[in-house]
């Protein structure tokens, strides 16, 4: 695990327009879960971290029943990919790009996050 | 065949019974109806059918369900097809057929296919109301309207196959069912005296009652004339509301006798080797109601389906002939597999019988064997597991001993000879007459990789479905050996099923889904995140043993809540707007005012809809993911627990007010509902569990639709399982009766844990009973009668589970690094979520669901590939 004492204190951040936007501690985020950000535009950031500690976050609406829940989702790893999968109907969406896997019609935001 | 010149010549054919409907798609297939003018007259109100599975009516299939017939073919295909319009007479010399609608068809060619009628004996009073027969769909409507208003006792005359399933019908109607059989032993066509004596074991277990060696002299009948019992030849009465007579069928050949065709002199119209008439070129005649060149009447399905396709070969001028079928039959009659093949009676000269019987468990298996090895023929009752494979081999010398076929599994000598070992000319279909070969073919030439795929393929396993299974195992076996991996895993992950997995975890103790990902995942899959199918499976697994494994049995614990599905997360089932519903615990339906004063209460104060569930308790909805803890704190406070509403495991235990009040209660199920709920709650399985308790027999509590339901008996207890209701509804099946407490108590702890090391994802006990191979015998096996020796862990496993319950919501509202994840924003935990929103609706509130277009998003609203390490 990467969860080394000396991170603790670093901060996952997210890059909105030209900056890079706070979320929250890294050590809150539990390997393979995710956790829900409000943006200062008010819409919602999903935040993801996989089990070898890489970052990833998309739109957190979502797009097949409008509600803002994919950072509730359930992770995993499709064809070498990492993707969360909706919690009220299923579909899957790549947490790099944001398109469905189930719909290809379909895409979320994706935003660029690190860990400082 | 001649045809006036300048008109399209004329194929007209007279009954749409299975075999018609067979040689109108083998005329089909060989391009005959674009060439010809195809004429049907059908005398049933109804297109073909599926006759051989007409009892299935009664287990719930609809006539609709039983149709053969696409009217699509029929009218791609130009077919005029005359429902209710049975032809009359027909004049073999101007080549015309008359209907009883007065309507004139000429033919150039014509076809008789008008199957048999069920003959009944010529006894006094055979007529009499209350008097049945077994043969259509109509027939199956009378019984039924009968038995459900006027009968409560039933009688079969006739101890043959048909006899057997129409006994079962009744049986299954409500009725005592009665057989009457004149021969010495029931099926005396299909068994010899063995077979017939484990049947009659078997069958009387069930409770019906046979009655052999002795023939019906009388129907009696009362002062309106309606059945009120039998006469039967040894001087005995029997009292019955109803007779169903199934004493054979006798082919229908009238219509040819009117004309003057030739018929036989047990009946059946006399044809060639080419299904052609004797007396006339221009009429064939097939299935039931043909005496073929072998001199044969067959009352079998499989025989008529290959005279169809002779006769229709025959019209289109290609080589083809009918010389005689063989009558190997395998049957499920009332549960009891029934099979013979071959030379089962052992008629040839100089053979051999190889006898397995063991008449207390009712299996009996004989195989006849020639001098020279050569298997001939046999009978197998009670086990038919073997009928595929060793129908397949009559006729040659197996590559194994006999005796070993016919011992049971595990009985030392024992073999299980895979159809792999079959020669590619043997038929594994006998409905359709399709070979191995074909089935291969249809896997490596037509890239079927699928029993259905091959099923369209090939028609194999499409008509009685007795080999099927053989084509499921030549399917994956031909699959395997091309280089496709037949795949049963799990999921992406694992190539194990969810059974292996609970026997590795609980066998290596292993208590992270990574260790397991790591050590028994996929290669490809080993170091990753798992997906969204396995995760929730092996975190259900680690949470059902976790007492035993040495896991925590708390599912938010470390990474187990990372493995959980949103609702086993939050601990509350999310909703269609992103808002949750809450359910606390009400065991067995039963709550005081005080308890339902505090959920009241709750509701007010935070504005929730409420609504009383299907399962006997109340529900909360609309409750924010950052409201839950505050929810919780007060309902653990007034003694609430948490009701697993969301998790694969126990939701209730209904129960009808039983004895305490009522009047016709016979124990106290509301007290017997509550201690099981206690006893199981929080066990994590496969699917979510059900049960109920009822007071007494009228079910109040609907336990027969539960996966373990009890019914109060004046001794005891009765335990039923495998009940469901939900889209494919199942009645439980009766598991043991008149149980005590305690012993009702055992039974249901190794049900369970059996059933949860057993089953696969997501299957409800109902699926899992239906699939396991022994089904409910088996399952009884284990569990009462312990015949695999595990009966002390399983109870030692949930023994442990009941040790070890803690309230889930108990432990979550007293941990305040868990309850950090109850917000809505990790970055801004004290505001809502605004998406969640409500509007008012009949006095309460309801989601005032965010509209959003699908798949339509501007194109700047989407960032390109943007996710960074
Ligand atoms: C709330 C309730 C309806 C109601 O307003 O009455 C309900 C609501 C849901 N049912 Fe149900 N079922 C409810 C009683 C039933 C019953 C009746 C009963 O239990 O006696 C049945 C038929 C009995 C049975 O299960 O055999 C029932 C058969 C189903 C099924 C079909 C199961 C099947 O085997 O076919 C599903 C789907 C599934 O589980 O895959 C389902 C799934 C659901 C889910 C979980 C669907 C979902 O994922 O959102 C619903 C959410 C529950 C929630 O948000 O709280 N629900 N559901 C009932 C809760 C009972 C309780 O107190 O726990
Ligand atoms: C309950 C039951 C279970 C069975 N189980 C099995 C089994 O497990 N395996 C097996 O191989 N076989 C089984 N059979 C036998 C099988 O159903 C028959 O062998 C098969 O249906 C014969 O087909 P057929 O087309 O020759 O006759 P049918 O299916 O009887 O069709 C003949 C049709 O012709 C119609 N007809 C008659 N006269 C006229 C006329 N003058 N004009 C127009 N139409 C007319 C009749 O109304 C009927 O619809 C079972 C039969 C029954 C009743
Ligand atoms: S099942 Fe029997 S005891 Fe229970 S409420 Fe109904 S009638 Fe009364
Ligand atoms: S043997 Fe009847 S369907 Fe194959």
């Amino acid at each position: 695990m990467t969860l080394a004492p000396e991170t603790t204190d670093l901060k996952i951040e997210l890059a909105l327009d030209d900056d890079w936007f706070t979320v929250c501690d890294l050590s809150t985020l539990l390997p393979g879960r995710g956790v829900a950000a409000l943006l200062p535009d008010g819409r919602q950031a999903a935040v993801f971290r996989d089990r070898s500690g890489d970052l990833f976050a998309i739109d957190n609406r979502d797009p097949f029943t409008g509600a803002a829940v994919l950072s509730r989702g359930l992770t995993g790893t499709h064809q070498g990919r990492p993707f969360v999968a909706s919690p009220l109907l299923k579909q899957r969406f790549d947490l790099t790009s944001g398109q469905c896997l189930d719909d290809e019609s379909v895409r979320v935001t994706a935003y660029k996050v690190r860990a400082a | 065949m001649t045809a006036t010149p300048g008109a399209t010549p004329t194929i007209v054919l007279v009954g749409h019974g299975m075999v018609g409907q067979r040689f109108l798609e083998a005329l089909a297939e060989r391009g005959l109806t674009a060439t010809h003018r195809v004429v049907v007259l059908c005398e049933e109100p109804r297109p073909a059918y599926d006759r051989v599975a007409l009892t299935s009516y009664f287990s719930g299939k609809t006539p609709d369900d039983l149709s053969m017939t696409d009217m699509e073919f029929i009218e791609n295909h130009g077919i005029e097809l005359y429902v209710g319009d049975p032809a009359v007479s027909v004049d073999r010399d101007a080549k015309k057929v008359t209907a009883r609608s007065g309507e004139v068809f000429d033919y150039d060619t014509l076809v008789l296919a008008t199957g048999s009628y069920p003959f009944v004996p010529p006894v006094p009073n055979k007529d009499a109301e209350g008097c049945f027969v077994y043969r259509t769909i109509e027939d199956l409507l009378a019984i039924e309207e009968y038995a459900k208003s006027k009968a409560t006792v039933g009688a079969v005359v006739g101890g043959g196959l048909l006899g057997l399933e129409a006994a079962g019908a009744l049986k299954g109607l409500g009725l005592t069912s009665h057989i009457v059989e004149f021969a010495p032993r029931l099926m005396p066509v299909q068994v010899d005296d063995g077979g017939g004596a484990a049947l009659l074991r078997t069958i009387e277990q069930m409770g019906l009652t046979v009655h052999t060696g002795v023939g019906t002299q009388e129907i009696l009948v009362d002062s309106e004339g309606a059945v009120t019992g039998m006469k039967l030849s040894d001087g005995s009465e029997l009292a019955t509301d109803m007779v169903v007579f199934s004493a054979g069928v006798r082919p229908r050949d009238q219509l040819a006798r009117d004309c003057g065709l030739t018929v036989g002199e047990r009946g059946g119209i006399t044809v060639d080797e080419q299904c052609r008439t004797v007396a006339d070129p221009h009429v064939f005649a097939i299935g039931e109601c043909a005496l073929a060149s072998d001199g044969r009447v067959y009352g079998l399905v499989a025989p008529g389906y290959e005279q169809a396709e002779t006769a229709a070969a025959t019209i289109a001028s290609d080589e083809a002939s009918f010389t005689g079928a063989d009558l190997s039959t395998k049957l499920k009659l009332l549960g009891v597999d029934v099979a013979s093949f071959g030379d089962a009676h052992g008629t040839a000269e100089d053979c051999l019988d190889v006898v397995y019987s063991d008449s207390r468990a009712g299996l009996y298996k004989k195989l006849v064997i020639g001098r020279d090895g050569t298997l001939l023929g046999g009978i197998l009752v009670g086990d038919a597991e073997a009928y595929g494979t060793l129908k397949a081999f009559t006729g040659s010398v197996p590559p194994v001993s006999p005796e070993s076929l016919v011992l049971p599994a595990g009985a030392g000598e024992s073999v299980q000879l895979g159809p792999s070992a079959l020669p590619d000319d043997a038929i594994v279909c006998s409905c359709h007459n399709v070979s191995k070969g074909t089935i291969r073919g249809a896997v490596t030439d037509h890239q079927c990789t699928t029993v259905p795929e091959v099923k369209k393929c090939t028609k194999a396993g499409t008509g009685c479905g007795s080999c099927v299974k053989v084509l499921g195992q030549l399917v994956n076996a031909e699959l395997e050996a091309s280089g496709v991996e037949v795949d049963k895993g799990l999921c992406g992950c694992f190539g194990q099923t969810r059974e292996e997995l609970y026997e590795i975890v609980h066998a290596l103790r292993i208590t992270t889904y990574q260790d397991l990902l790591d050590r028994h995942g996929r290669e490809e899959a080993r170091g990753g995140d798992g997906c969204e199918v396995c995760k929730p499976a092996v975190g259900s697994i680690i949470a059902s043993l976790a007492p035993t494994i040495g896991a925590s049995g708390y599912v938010l614990d470390g990474e187990q809540a990372a493995l959980q599905d949103t609702n086993d997360h939050f601990l509350a089932n999310l909703q269609k707007n992103g808002s949750y519903s809450v359910v606390p615990r009400i065991p067995g339906g039963e709550i005081a005012p005080e308890k339902l004063i505090v959920i009241g209460e709750i509701a007010r104060d935070f504005g929730l809809y409420t609504k009383i569930t299907g399962g006997q308790r109340i529900d909360m909805f609309g409750a924010r993911v950052e409201q839950l803890p505050l929810i919780w704190a007060r309902l653990v406070d007034a003694g609430f627990e948490s009701g697993h509403a969301y998790g694969k495991s126990l939701r209730t235990v209904k129960s009808c007010v039983g004895q305490t009040w009522c009047r016709y209660g016979v124990q106290d199920s509301v007290r017997m509902a509550i201690d099981l709920e206690l006893r199981y709650r929080g066990l994590r399985s496969p699917h979510k569990l059900k049960s109920a308790v009822s007071g007494c027999q009228r079910e109040c509590a609907e336990a027969q639709s539960k996966d373990f339901g009890v019914i109060a008996t004046a001794n005891g207890w009765n335990l039923y399982v495998g009940g469901n209701g939900g889209a494919t509804p199942r009645h439980a099946d009766l598991l043991a009766q008149d149980l005590s407490d305690a012993e009702l108590i055992r039974l249901i702890d190794r049900f369970l844990m059996f059933y949860i090391r057993t089953a696969d994802r997501l299957e409800r006990t109902s699926t899992w009973l239906e699939r396991i191979p022994g089904g409910l015998d088996h399952v009884r096996d284990v569990v009462v009668h312990d015949s695999l020796g595990i009966c002390d862990e399983l109870e030692q496993l949930m023994r442990a589970h009941v040790a070890h319950y803690r309230d889930e919501w108990a432990e979550t509202v007293n941990d305040p690094e868990k309850l950090a994840r109850f917000v809505s924003f990790v970055n801004a935990p004290d505001t809502p979520d605004p998406v969640v929103a409500f509007v008012p609706e009949r006095d309460q509130m309801k989601p005032d669901l965010p509209l959003l277009s699908i798949g339509m998003r501007p194109a700047a609203d989407v960032l390109e590939g943007s996710a960074q390490r």
